[in-house]
This record gives structure tokens, C-alpha cells and sequence, in this order.
């Protein structure tokens, strides 16, 4: 395998408290040598990569995306989706099991992480955490963790039984697993389409209450009381309450193993932004009121919120062109998720630019138990992302790797721009609005990279 | 729900929702926020004038001008004025009804938008059982769309022959309408205000001639939150009370095509709200009564009710074929297409 020097860039790695100008070697997929600028020791016939006035970061990690895989290629593939990742600067992606089939056996576990799948970057399948996510029968979890499981999880069909629940939750803990909760109490939110409340009441579509997620947090955080001395580790989904994350909040200070994790709509939009039945604004959990976004926002910057993620979920055009309370849930996110999170956390909000690499990257390797991600020491693996963090742009959709189009954020300007994405080594993404800039250093020392993103 | 937020350090700015594009063509009427009350008085201007104008005359407006109906719900009232107003001005009207096309084989709303279009219809009145529906057809298909009720959303035709009903009985004459219009007037909108579009187009018109709209009914039926969607807006869940102080009451038909899963008493019901000639008698003996229709006899007014002197349901009716040739005029020659 070849090797890959970063030179010039200045690494940011909060994992490891590095915040200065450094080169970086990758060999051999992993993270060979972290040097001051020109300092390499074992670059030579290493391939460069000339970040200069460039951030050198550890790959991105977003442990909550759907890429469709088996079964609906239709609205995106493992080779798409995680194109898409590659694109935004992600390294790894943790997909959910809801596939068709759902993803409750070692077979489509194995079959996720094939190399025949394309993926660009590493997939790291989350099992079914009850037989096809029917919430009455848990699956075997060692067996799916030694297929390569990182979590398990019934994501869109929350786990409603206490007692089936409380049983994943003790058997995940059993295997050092956590057990991700997509909390909503379908009960109260039968027919539901946005989120309950005046913006609901006006456009005269069924509500889905705080309550039904806020209920189901309270629920769980009880279950984990009372398997305390199990160490179970409930990991709440897409947080997007202000009472569901107070919930959290309270756990944490109990000393339980709570964490959770806020998609950049739910920090972002309202449910104002469902607009006129803008069906590329439904999602679950729906967007919600602004006291409700601004705890989001708080939680981010308080440091209760353990990880951004996207919920990056793809639909066909087709399927979003209908009547509102009729289209599916889900909009796509992994080409935004770091644009939006430097434009408005780090630019707007003024989160430290570590704080926020760390909520997608150090914070969710953690969180997930990936060990030798989310950070760059030497010995980890080779998972980069290289970006200018002051680059504008505007996003435009149709330009995206994803095969869906669905994201609330289209046309919307995002900061921060990746130049390139490598993932275990190896390039997956080069961003084209760049010249090409990778030289033999055995030729020369780097050549001169033109950094100035062309306007698309 | 939002008790628990925890204070924010600072004021910090947030992405801002984009504003509406809506409607995209000026002949569209999707809500009644489309219209200014300039707009309001034009309809109700030309309803006057187009009902009294000669038919043979008035069928030459829109001769052999192509218009369809598209209906994914069943409806007597507002399809056969929709149909017969067009008709009066001389337009070919084409019905579609989701029972008896391709919609029973999963056509989609576009697709059937967009094959009417191609099949020439320059505008499509819309009744359906989603709300937003009608935005969604007009965003597909950029021709003038006609809302016809969207799910439990709006029905703005409805609001305007409503409006027309109550100016006859208590602005007698008026046609022009301002913000004073019905200043001092207090119109109480009574029963499935939760599932009724009717409603809601009331709400946001009447309150902007001045009128005061109380709603009224159980908690099921009426969430707190509905006072808060337009100013001039209040609850009274005491029926009486409410009756009391109305120079108008609107009565709903509770609507059991959308109660699914919810426990409602229909016996309490009555005993809370129905209309019956005591109540009317006693508390508001002078109170115009306006029901949008089908109305079920004994349910939410009794049969004296709805054949009595107060009653202005079948006026409403006829009211219904003006405002629609209005409409459907405006639609389709669009000089006035003001918005709010």
C-alpha cells in the first residue's frame, strides 16, 4: 500500500490535544508518524497531499445514517451513501438496520461490510436489536457483534415493551454494546406528520406530541436505573426536545450511561420551516418549536450533546412529491452535516472549532467503541479529512454524490469546504473545485496547490 | 413541553424560515390569505354582478374554456356550484372523482395534475383529503388551482360564501369590505373545529373585517392552541355563553370520517352543543345560523333549527354558485390576484 503525507496542514485532533501545524504520514492504512512541518522521518516515496492553510482532522464519524442497503437501492446504495460520506468529509458511517430485509442476522451484517458493496468509506452495520425490528424478540448479539455490529438498534420502530427493552438494554451490556433508542411512543403519535402544536394545528395535520419522545427517554432512563450495576448503555437518537434532553441531562448527572446525539436540523430548523408542506422538512423526530431548537443548540454548546449525527436518510424524488402527511420520513445530511455545523456552530455560535470536529468525530468513536478512530496518533487508523474551514459555499443538491435530493438545506451557505477525504489510507474523496495537487515527493517536494475552491 | 428548556447564554441568531413562494400563479385561490380584502370585496362585487348579469351573456366570459374538477372526496354542495358556476360562464367542465380514474390504480396527484394539464384544462378545482394538497398541485403544475378543501386544512371558497351569507343579514347592501366591516360583531364558530377546514378559513377572514370569532367546544374538538392561530380569535367552551354574545353562529358537523381512535361522547355531545330551538330562543333569538353542510339532523342541530327562521343554511347554498363564478373568473382572467 502506498504511503500518503498530509504536509502543511494545521491538525486539529482534540482526542489527543493537538492543535498546531503538523505533517502527517499514513502507511499501511494506519497513522505511521505526526511531525513537525518538513520533520517526517519516513515520508520518502510517500505520496503528498499539500494542505497547506488547510485543517488536517480526523475523519468524520456519524454513527446514525440509512443507506438502503439491501433491499431499496432505488433511493440510495452502500457504493452512494457512503460516496456521499466521503464528500462530507466522513470517514465512517454506522448504518441503521432498517433494510429491507431488516438487518437482523450475521449474514446481511457480513454482506453490508463486503468488499463487492463499493463503499468508499467504512461501514459499520448496527444489528437489529429485536428479530425484524418487531420489538418482542431480541437478537443474538455476540453473534452479530463478532459479524462486525458496533450497536443495536430497532431505529424508526422504537422498542415499546419494558420488558424487551429492558432485556436488550442488559444483553447489549452483557457484550459492551449500547442500545440506540429512536424514542417515540408510536402510541401517541399514530397518524402524526409534523410536530404537534400550533405550526400543526394551522396546516391541519396530525400533531406528534413532545411527549411521545420525551415519555419513551423517561422511560428508558428508568430501565437503565435499574440495570445500573449492568453498566448498560442507552444511547438515545436524534434528540429533539428540550424535555427528552433534560431527561439526558439529569441521567448523566446520576452517573448513568446515557448518551445521545442532535441531527444539524434539529440544532437548525423549526417546525416553521415545514413551510407549505415542504415534505423535504418531514422527518421523525419532526422539527420542532424554537424553545425546543434553542436547547438543542444550548445542549451542543454545554457539552450534554455527545455527538452530532445526521440521520442521513434518502428517498426518491418521487417519493417526496406528494401529498405531505404521505411522504416519507427523512432527509439526507451526510454532504451538509459539517458545513452547516462550522457555518452556524463554530461561525454563528462561536463553538470552538475542536469542540465541534469533536462532536463529529472524537465523541462518536467514543460513544461507539470504534477503537483507533476519531483521533490521528500514531498506531491509529488512516481516517483524515483535509478542509479549508473559512471556504464559503452554497449547497447545491443536484450537485451532490447522494442519489437523493431530499435535505431542507438546498441552496443553503455552508462553511468549510473539503479538499479531501481519506479513509484508511486511501483518497475518497478529492474535491474538484481544487486543482490536482498530489505529487510523487520522490520528484519534488510538493508543488504549489491552487487552494481557491472555483465557484460552481 | 418547553417548561424544561434551559435558558440560552446569549440571543442567538437562527436560520430564519424562507417565505412563501406561494401561490405561484395569481389565479389560484389556495387560502383565504391569498386575498387581500381588497381582493375579497372584488369577489364579492363580481358574485353580485355575474349572479344578476344575463346567462346568456355571462356564458360567453369563459366560453369553451377548459376546467377540471378534481375530487378525491365526495361532496354535493361545493362540487355541483363549482360545476355549475363554471358552466354559467360558459366553460367545459371535466369531472374527476378518485373513484372512477386512475387514481384507484395509484396515480399519484402529479401525475394527475400534470394529465389534466396536457389534456388542456387551464385550471384545476381541487378537493382532497390531504391537507396541502392544493399546493402541492400547484407547485406541480403552476396552473391556477382552486382549492376546494384540503383535508382539514382550508376551504376558502366556503369562508367568502359565508362572508356573502352574513353581510346579507347583518351589512345589508355592502360589497366593498374593510377592516371595520364587521367591527362589533361576534361570530361563534361551534363544534369539530379540530378537523374542520371550514373553520379555519373562517378564522382567518372574518377577524380581518373585524369581527371577533369565538369557537367553542370540548377539549377533544378544540385544542387551546387554536385561539392562537390569528388575532381576534378566542375560546368559549360554554356554549350559552358563547350563543350570548353572537350575532352569528356557525355550526359544524362533527366529522366522523376523521375521529378515528378518538373517544367521544356522542350523548354528552349533544347535551353540550347541539343547537336546538330552546337555546337559539333563549340566548341568541336574533343570531343568523350558518352550517357549511351536510348537516346531520339531530346531531348538531335539530331539525327545527335547520328549517327555522334563523336559518341561512340554504342561502349559503345559493351563496355558494356566486362566489364560485367569481372564483373561477378570477382564475382564469387574474386581475386581480392580490395577496394579503
Amino acid at each position: 500500500m502506498t504511503a500518503l503525507a498530509i504536509r502543511g496542514g494545521h491538525l486539529i485532533d482534540p482526542a489527543a490535544g493537538v492543535d498546531a501545524v503538523k505533517d502527517v504520514l499514513l502507511k499501511d492504512g494506519r497513522v505511521a508518524e505526526i511531525a513537525a512541518p518538513g520533520k517526517l522521518k519516513q515520508a520518502e516515496g510517500a505520496e503528498v497531499l499539500d494542505a497547506t492553510g488547510l485543517t488536517v482532522a480526523p475523519g468524520l464519524i456519524d454513527i446514525h445514517v440509512h443507506l438502503r442497503e439491501p433491499g431499496q437501492g432505488y433511493k440510495e446504495t452502500i457504493a452512494t451513501g457512503t460516496a456521499a460520506a466521503a464528500a462530507g468529509g466522513f470517514t465512517a458511517v454506522a448504518a441503521m438496520p432498517n433494510s429491507t430485509p431488516v438487518n437482523d442476522s450475521v449474514e446481511i451484517t457480513r454482506w453490508m461490510q463486503a468488499p463487492e458493496r463499493g463503499a468508499s468509506v467504512r461501514v459499520f452495520p448496527i444489528a437489529a436489536a429485536t428479530r425484524g425490528s418487531k420489538g418482542e424478540a431480541i437478537n443474538d448479539y455476540a453473534a452479530m457483534k463478532s459479524a462486525g455490529a458496533v450497536a443495536v438498534s430497532d431505529d424508526g420502530h422504537p422498542i415499546l415493551k419494558d420488558n424487551v427493552m429492558r432485556e436488550a438494554l442488559a444483553a447489549a451490556a452483557r457484550v459492551g454494546l449500547c442500545v440506540i433508542q429512536h424514542a417515540e411512543d408510536t402510541r401517541q403519535t399514530q397518524r402524526g406528520s409534523m410536530n404537534q402544536g400550533l405550526a400543526s394545528f394551522k396546516l391541519g395535520l396530525w400533531g406528534m406530541p413532545a411527549e411521545a419522545e420525551s415519555s419513551m427517554v423517561e422511560r428508558d432512563i428508568r430501565l437503565v436505573t435499574e440495570l445500573r450495576d449492568a453498566r448498560a448503555h442507552l444511547h438515545v437518537a436524534h434528540v429533539s426536545t428540550a424535555a427528552a434532553l433534560a431527561a439526558v441531562r439529569q441521567a448523566r448527572r446520576s452517573g448513568l450511561r446515557v448518551t445521545c446525539e442532535v441531527a444539524p436540523h434539529h440544532f437548525l430548523l423549526t417546525e416553521e420551516h415545514v413551510g407549505l408542506y415542504n415534505t423535504n422538512a418531514k422527518m421523525s423526530p419532526p422539527l420542532r418549536s424554537a424553545a425546543d431548537r434553542d436547547a438543542m443548540i444550548e445542549g451542543i454548546l454545554d457539552g450534554v450533546v455527545d455527538a452530532i449525527a445526521t440521520d442521513h436518510a434518502p428517498h426518491a424524488t418521487h417519493e417526496k412529491e406528494v401529498e405531505f402527511e404521505n411522504a416519507p420520513n427523512g432527509i439526507i445530511g451526510l454532504e451538509t452535516a459539517l458545513g452547516l455545523s462550522l457555518r452556524w456552530l463554530h461561525k454563528e455560535w462561536k463553538l470552538p472549532l475542536g469542540r465541534v470536529l469533536s462532536l463529529l468525530s472524537a465523541q462518536p468513536a467514543a460513544l461507539l467503541g470504534l477503537k483507533g478512530r476519531g483521533t490521528l496518533t500514531v498506531g491509529s487508523f488512516a481516517d483524515v479529512v483535509v478542509f479549508d474551514p473559512a471556504a464559503e459555499w452554497t449547497y447545491r443538491a443536484a450537485d451532490g454524490k447522494s442519489k437523493a435530493r431530499n435535505t431542507p438545506f438546498d441552496g443553503w451557505k455552508m462553511q468549510g469546504k473539503v479538499r479531501w477525504t481519506v479513509s484508511e489510507g486511501r483518497v475518497a474523496y478529492s474535491n474538484p473545485a481544487y486543482s490536482e495537487t498530489r505529487v510523487d515527493v520522490s520528484r519534488s517536494r510538493s508543488v504549489q496547490v491552487d487552494a481557491t475552491p472555483r465557484e460552481r | 413541553m418547553n417548561a424544561t428548556a434551559l435558558p440560552i447564554r446569549r440571543q442567538l441568531v437562527t436560520p430564519q424560515a424562507p417565505a412563501s413562494a406561494f401561490p405561484y400563479n395569481s389565479g389560484s385561490l389556495l387560502s383565504i390569505l391569498d386575498l387581500s380584502l381588497e381582493g375579497v370585496s372584488h369577489i364579492l362585487a363580481r358574485a353580485t354582478a355575474l349572479e344578476k348579469q344575463d346567462p346568456l351573456t355571462r356564458a360567453r366570459i369563459l366560453a369553451k374554456r377548459r376546467i377540471a374538477l378534481l375530487f378525491y372526496e365526495s361532496s354535493t354542495r361545493t362540487r355541483t356550484s363549482f360545476e355549475l358556476a363554471a358552466k354559467s360562464l360558459g366553460a367545459d367542465t371535466a369531472l374527476v372523482s378518485s373513484l372512477s380514474s386512475s387514481i384507484e390504480k395509484g396515480e399519484s396527484l402529479k401525475d394527475t395534475g400534470l394529465t389534466l394539464r396536457a389534456l388542456g384544462a387551464e385550471a384545476i378545482i381541487l378537493r382532497h383529503n390531504s391537507s396541502g394538497a392544493a399546493w402541492l398541485l400547484e407547485a406541480e403544475t403552476r396552473i391556477p388551482v382552486l382549492n376546494a378543501g384540503d383535508g382539514m386544512h382550508e376551504h376558502p371558497t366556503q369562508a367568502l360564501l359565508d362572508l356573502r351569507t352574513l353581510l346579507a343579514h347583518l351589512r345589508s347592501g355592502t360589497e366593498a369590505v374593510n377592516a371595520e366591516t364587521l367591527a362589533g360583531v361576534t361570530v361563534t364558530i361551534v363544534g369539530d373545529i379540530l378537523h374542520s377546514r371550514v373553520a379555519r378559513s373562517n378564522m382567518l377572514l372574518l377577524p380581518r373585517l373585524g369581527a371577533r370569532v369565538l369557537l367553542c367546544g370540548p377539549k377533544e374538538l378544540l385544542p387551546e392552541v387554536a385561539a392562537q392561530t390569528g388575532p381576534g380569535i378566542a375560546i368559549e367552551r360554554n356554549f350559552e355563553a358563547a350563543l350570548s354574545q353572537s350575532q352569528a353562529v356557525i355550526m359544524l358537523r362533527i366529522q366522523a370520517e376523521r375521529l378515528a381512535g378518538m373517544q367521544l361522547d356522542l350523548d354528552e355531545y349533544r347535551a353540550g352543543y347541539q343547537l336546538t330551538g330552546q337555546r337559539l330562543a333563549t340566548y341568541a333569538p336574533e343570531a343568523v345560523v350558518l352550517h357549511p353542510g351536510p348537516i346531520i339532523r339531530g346531531m348538531e342541530v335539530t331539525a327545527g333549527v335547520a328549517d327555522g327562521a334563523q336559518s341561512a343554511i340554504l342561502e349559503q347554498v345559493t351563496n355558494g354558485v356566486a362566489i364560485r363564478m367569481a372564483v373561477v373568473e378570477r382564475a382564469l382572467t387574474a386581475e386581480m390576484g392580490g395577496r394579503a
